[in-house]
């Protein structure tokens, strides 16, 4: 009765209410036929303490590849260091203690072997707040991949920076100005100019912490439109505590509450059809 | 149930009166401490110019066969006592350099004895009733008068106040403040960088981080104590030498580097490490990319304040033997040296009057030196801050 791609995404735990008897999630339909349905990032029992305070609790998820995953929750409940779980950012937290499994082509990235640089080379990330780095616009965006080696002569680094700041959607507005200070643009034009930091790198996947919380609505705007071209190329995950722009961009949408996943779906269903109360009370604003 | 507007205002006046107090108060501090700095500044300027001006006196040197056995025989009799004895101790050996001198005798624009210089300065002087008579004499003749003192810039030490110099401490001030700057630099700002951006914060570090902050507040000489005991007694450098002062300095000017590091580390915002760990750099390439050059700024200004800390200090320097008696302007790290407030201070310490005015002098040599470093310190932060 189920196609290939319903019963592949079946096996991910939907929700954490599934074992506590409510009833199973409908698979999500999807609303792009030729979307692609391999796994990017699988998630699971992953659990992480701040030294006593347990903050995610036994999470069990599975991130598509080309895809836009938007995390959504209410203020403290884990998404961003659920997001920064993915490219071990938490190591930089002192007392942060983490078990469970996050995979990726088939390996932990916990695991000893691990490089995290190699790691954040494949996981990108732009910030809530846009922090270029005080160098020039274009060395923002050359240095990363300068630094791995990926590119060495002058011209194939311009052409790297030029095709970036396209991808970012950035270039017409900086062509003339290079080598002017990356922070002397406006919000929105660092936020794209973090974005072209972070795909400069050709990484497979991009984490994005509230990217457009910072932001006017037309440079949001902006940002969603981008988002939506760049899953072409990137599997993208991303917080946000703007319902709209969850159910415009996002493919599928997680609703963490109190450190865990409670619902786990494809966006249209999960704004549709939300299938615990939590999750309908906090997208229809009814949350405390 | 609202306050009426009488109330408030008498109330806000008295407000107002009380941060008007205040404003005075704390311009009447700052006028008082600019008082004296322009007390202190007025002084040292009025003591300390007239160093830079020696007497000469124009007189005949007879440059005899006799002159180069016995340079006394060069100057008439009744001016001898009015020229430099340094002066003449350098007859026989530029007699030997220009052999055509020998035999001639000519007017010569000589250095005159210091007490000649007090005199003509007006100052109080040894010089008997004759002697003076004739230097008023040679003063009405145009043949004695106040010069540029070229010999207190580009000589060391002399018993003679006419031949005593500041080049040989500043050489040595230079030499032992390049020493002093190669070790606790790099050594503190690498302390700094291992304690802020790689450390764990645990109890050892903060064990450490407690006695940096203490050291800070050692009393120097204490520091000088320890140079004696590790690098003179334990290492065996050479004593009075710019190595070994340097290195005491940099013990003492080390915790200075390490916190102002440390504090400019702190200073730059955590969002540039995350967005430099976010593209993938390693914690050293994070730090020297990113972290230190932010911090760059910071880090030299509290080195060069250091280091003109460093520069002030005399006291572990006397221990350390670096109050020698220097005449020769050195240039080698390892032979004795002394330092310009070492100079300043053995001068201090001169019974003739003529050197009162060398002190001074030195005080301003070291106060001018102190302020080109510190206004470098601001160009180089200005020109740092220019790049983002
Ligand atoms: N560095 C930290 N040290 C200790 N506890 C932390 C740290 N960062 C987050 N926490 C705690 O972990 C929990 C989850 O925080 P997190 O920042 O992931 O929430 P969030 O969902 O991103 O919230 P927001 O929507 O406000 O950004 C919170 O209770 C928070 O107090
Ligand atoms: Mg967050």
């Amino acid at each position: 009765m189920m196609n290939i791609q319903v019963a592949e995404r079946s096996v991910s735990p939907m929700t954490g209410h599934q074992s506590k008897g409510e009833p199973a999630v409908g698979a999500p339909v999807t609303r792009n036929e030729e979307a692609h349905h391999e796994l990017a990032i699988r998630v699971r029992d992953l659990n992480l303490w701040y030294g006593q305070a347990q903050a995610l609790k036994s999470i069990n998820l599975d991130v598509y590849q080309k895809n836009v995953t938007a995390l959504i929750g209410p203020s403290g409940c884990g998404k961003s260091t659920f997001l920064r779980c993915l490219n071990r950012m938490n190591d930089l937290i002192p007392g942060v203690r983490i078990d469970g499994l996050v995979e990726m082509d088939g390996r932990d990235v916990n695991e000893a072997k691990m490089d995290e640089v190699a790691l954040r080379r494949r996981v990108g990330m732009v910030f809530q707040k846009p922090n270029p780095f005080p160098k020039s616009i274009y060395e923002n965006v050359a240095y990363a991949p300068r630094m791995h080696d990926l590119v060495s002569r002058k011209t194939d680094v311009d052409e790297l920076v030029e095709r970036a700041l396209r991808d970012a959607g950035l270039w017409e507005e900086v062509k003339d100005k290079l080598h002017q200070p990356g922070t002397s643009l406006s919000g929105g034009q660092q936020q794209r100019l973090c974005i072209a930091r972070a795909i400069a790198v050709q990484p497979d996947v991009i984490l994005m912490d509230e990217p457009t919380s910072a932001l006017d609505p037309i440079s949001t705007a902006t940002i969603e439109d981008l988002m939506d071209k760049l899953k072409q190329q990137f599997t993208i995950i991303t917080v946000t505590h703007n319902m709209q722009q969850a159910a415009r961009v996002a493919d599928y949408t997680a609703f963490f509450h109190l450190g865990e996943v409670v619902e786990y779906n494809d966006t249209q269903a999960m704004f549709s059809n939300p299938h615990t109360k939590k999750a309908e009370d906090y997208i229809t604003g009814r949350y405390g | 149930m609202s306050q009426p507007f009488d109330e408030i205002s008498a109330q806000l006046r008295r407000r107002h009166r009380k941060s008007a107090r205040l404003k005075w108060i704390s311009m009447g501090a700052l006028g008082l401490a600019g008082l004296f700095l322009v007390l202190f500044f007025a002084d040292m300027l009025v003591k300390g110019l007239p160093a830079f001006q020696q007497a000469r006196i124009q007189v005949e040197v007879d440059y005899s066969e006799r002159a180069s056995q016995l340079p006394l025989a060069a100057v008439q009799e009744n001016v001898r006592p009015l020229v430099s004895r340094g002066y003449l101790r350098l007859i026989p050996g530029r007699m030997d350099d220009n052999p055509e001198l020998l035999g001639t005798t000519r007017m010569e624009w000589v250095l005159a004895d210091g007490q000649v210089d007090q005199y003509l300065k007006g100052h109080h002087s040894k010089l008997r009733d004759s002697e003076q008579a004739v230097v008023d004499r040679l003063a009405a003749q145009g043949r004695a008068e106040l010069r540029f003192n070229t010999t207190f810039f580009t000589r060391g030490d002399s018993k003679m106040p006419e031949l005593a110099g500041i080049a040989a401490a500043a050489m040595g001030t230079v030499l032992t403040l390049l020493v002093t700057l190669a070790v606790s630099f790099p050594i503190g700002v690498m302390t700094a960088v291992y304690l802020e951006e790689f450390a764990p914060d645990n109890r050892v570090t903060q064990l450490i981080e407690i006695n940096i902050n203490n050291l800070a507040a050692i009393p120097s000489i204490l520091f000088g104590l320890l140079g004696l005991a590790i690098f003179i007694n334990f290492f065996g450098v050479p004593r009075s030498t710019p190595v070994v002062g340097g290195l005491t300095l940099a013990l003492m000017t080390l915790p200075v580097i390490i916190i102002s590091t440390r504090t400019a580390l702190r200073s730059v915002p955590d969002s540039i490490r995350h967005a430099a760990f976010g593209v993938g750099c390693s914690r050293w390439q994070v730090v020297r990319d990113h972290v230190l050059p932010l911090a760059m700024p910071g880090i030299m200004t509290g080195s060069i304040i250091g280091l003109a800390q460093a520069m002030g200090e005399t006291a572990p320097l006397i221990i350390v033997g670096m109050v020698a008696f220097i005449p020769d302007v050195g240039g080698s790290f390892t032979e004795a040296a002394t330092v310009l407030p070492a100079q300043i201070f053995t001068w201090a310490g001169e019974p003739d009057r003529a050197f009162i005015e060398k002190t001074s002098g030195g005080i301003l040599v070291l106060l001018a030196v102190l302020i080109t470093l510190n206004a470098t310190a601001v160009v180089m932060r200005k020109k740092f801050e220019r790049r983002w």
